[in-house]
């Protein structure tokens, strides 16, 4: 149980996501949760072993240590990642209560089922309207809010993202005032900027993407208000089908140029 | 053998489940399992190594430790993990044993064996009631073990062979703090989720009886 289980959960969320909602996976994966697995974890691994106070006097270190480091870097950001990467599981249940449901509408035996075996609606791709549409923007809307609320947490327990090399502790038992050293600090100082780095970019795909769904999302309202006025005839319902096509394939193709594949 | 085993074992409960089972299998694996494996391990990885006790006497500083963690936190949530999930395995093996039945009489007894109905319907509510009772065991074990969720920086220790009292020190005991925080109220969110299931099930399968009269 690790990371790998997060990726094949979210994979399967990746396939009925937006394009954006694409790329925003795969710098989470790639960027954040393996530098976090490969790289940030070496680099903290030894903070506490190698934070060296100027002190004999037993337990100045370890109550030094907790007093500067109230909660580790690296498990702010596990717990960062873990629950940025939570409402996508909103999205994974609403797609498997609807394919539920579709099941038992083809079990039924349903007129209205157009799927000719449990095997395609299965595999079938839904689009983000309707209900869909509203589940995945408040899961956008959360990611967001998950990622602001980490790095203002970050920021001020911190005092801003720099690490400093020295430390000065007079927390008891500490005699006075004691010089603290931390360790690798400016190994810290530049994983720390990355990974604030990296968050902002997400932050900025998720905002782009609540943008493009809220622009969709009126255009649809405008062009079904347009199409209410006119009288409804052959032709027009020919015609939204096309585009409805057309938007489908386009979508398919960019499934496809993006790559990630659940 | 690892977590993964765990991870395999809910997936196939899940198939069987209800909707609340589901959301329950998702909190445990992200919140619980996922943050235990990626964060907690590691918190108190060297928590011995760490323990420091202000004295030069041989022997003192594992006498207090042993005193004072006589099971750490971080095993004791590890045992939670398990127990918590395996209740769910009665309701895979009844599952099997239908249809051991169904393939070794070579007649359809079950019109879907996976259907929560009849004796699985007994199974799943005992497989519930039994979660919950291990969940709240835990969190009052955890309790009482460590006097409360709280985890001091500094503890006084006057165990023989230390000499009069002697002042040790915790290691990241804000941390460790902060994520037993955070592990009761995974737990307790389970237990909201599996007594929701249980009012859900109790219900639905009542209604469906006085309406069947």
């Amino acid at each position: 149980m690790d990371w790998g289980a997060l990726h094949t959960i979210l994979g399967g969320v990746n396939k009925h996501s937006t394009s954006i909602g694409k790329i925003w996976l795969t710098v989470l994966f790639i960027f954040r949760i393996m530098i976090l697995v490969v790289a940030a974890e070496r680099v903290w691994g030894d903070e506490q072993q190698d934070f060296v106070c100027n002190t004999l006097q037993p337990g100045c270190r370890n109550v030094c240590y907790d007093h500067f480091f109230p909660i580790s870097h690296i498990r702010l950001w596990a717990l960062q990642l873990i629950f940025v990467s939570t409402p996508a599981l909103l999205v994974a249940m609403h797609v498997a209560y609807r394919r539920h449901e579709k099941k038992r509408q083809f079990r039924k035996g349903d007129q209205k089922c157009e799927y000719k075996d449990i095997e395609e609606i299965r595999k079938q791709r839904f689009r983000i309207e309707g209900s869909l549409w509203w589940t995945y923007t408040s899961s956008i809307f959360f990611r967001l809010i998950f990622e602001a609320v980490f790095m203002y947490a970050f920021y001020f327990m911190y005092d801003g993202f720099r690490m400093p090399r020295l430390m000065k502790c007079n927390a008891w038992p500490c005699p006075n005032t004691v010089d603290c050293f931390v360790s690798r600090p400016t190994e810290k100082t530049v994983f720390t900027i990355f990974m604030i780095a990296v968050s902002s970019i997400c932050i900025l795909l998720n905002v782009a993407e609540l943008c493009y769904l809220l622009t969709k999302f009126f255009l649809r309202r405008s062009k079904k208000a347009g199409n209410s006025k006119q009288q409804p005839n052959h032709e027009n319902k020919e015609e939204t089908k096309q585009n409805e096509m057309n938007e489908l394939i386009s979508d398919s193709c960019q499934n496809t140029v993006i790559g990630f594949t659940s | 053998m690892s977590w993964a085993f765990l991870r395999d074992l809910l997936s196939g409960v899940n198939k069987y489940s209800t909707g609340i089972g589901r959301i329950w299998v998702a909190v445990v694996f992200t919140f619980r399992l996922l943050v235990y494996v990626a964060a907690a391990e590691n918190i108190w990885k060297h928590e011995h190594d760490e323990f420091e006790c202000n004295i030069k006497q041989p022997g003192c500083e594992n006498v207090c430790f042993d005193h004072f963690f006589p099971v750490s936190h971080v095993r004791l949530w590890a045992l939670q993990l398990i127990m918590v999930s395996t209740p769910s395995l009665l309701v895979v093996f009844h599952v099997a044993y239908r249809e051991n039945r169904e393939k070794h009489h070579n007649q359809k007894f079950y019109r879907n064996p996976g259907k929560i109905d009849g004796g699985l319907l007994c199974t799943y509510l005992i497989s519930l009631i039994l979660k919950t009772g291990l969940e709240i065991v835990f969190l009052v074990l955890f309790y009482k073990l460590y006097n409360g969720f709280k985890i001091p920086r500094l503890v006084k220790c006057d165990i023989k062979p230390c000499p009069n009292t002697v002042d040790c020190y915790i290691s990241k005991p804000t941390e460790k703090m902060i994520f037993l925080y955070f592990l009761v109220a995974t737990s307790c969110l389970c237990i909201i989720l599996n007594l929701s299931e249980l009012s859900y099930l109790i219900f639905k399968y009542s209604i469906k009886c006085y309406l069947k009269r």
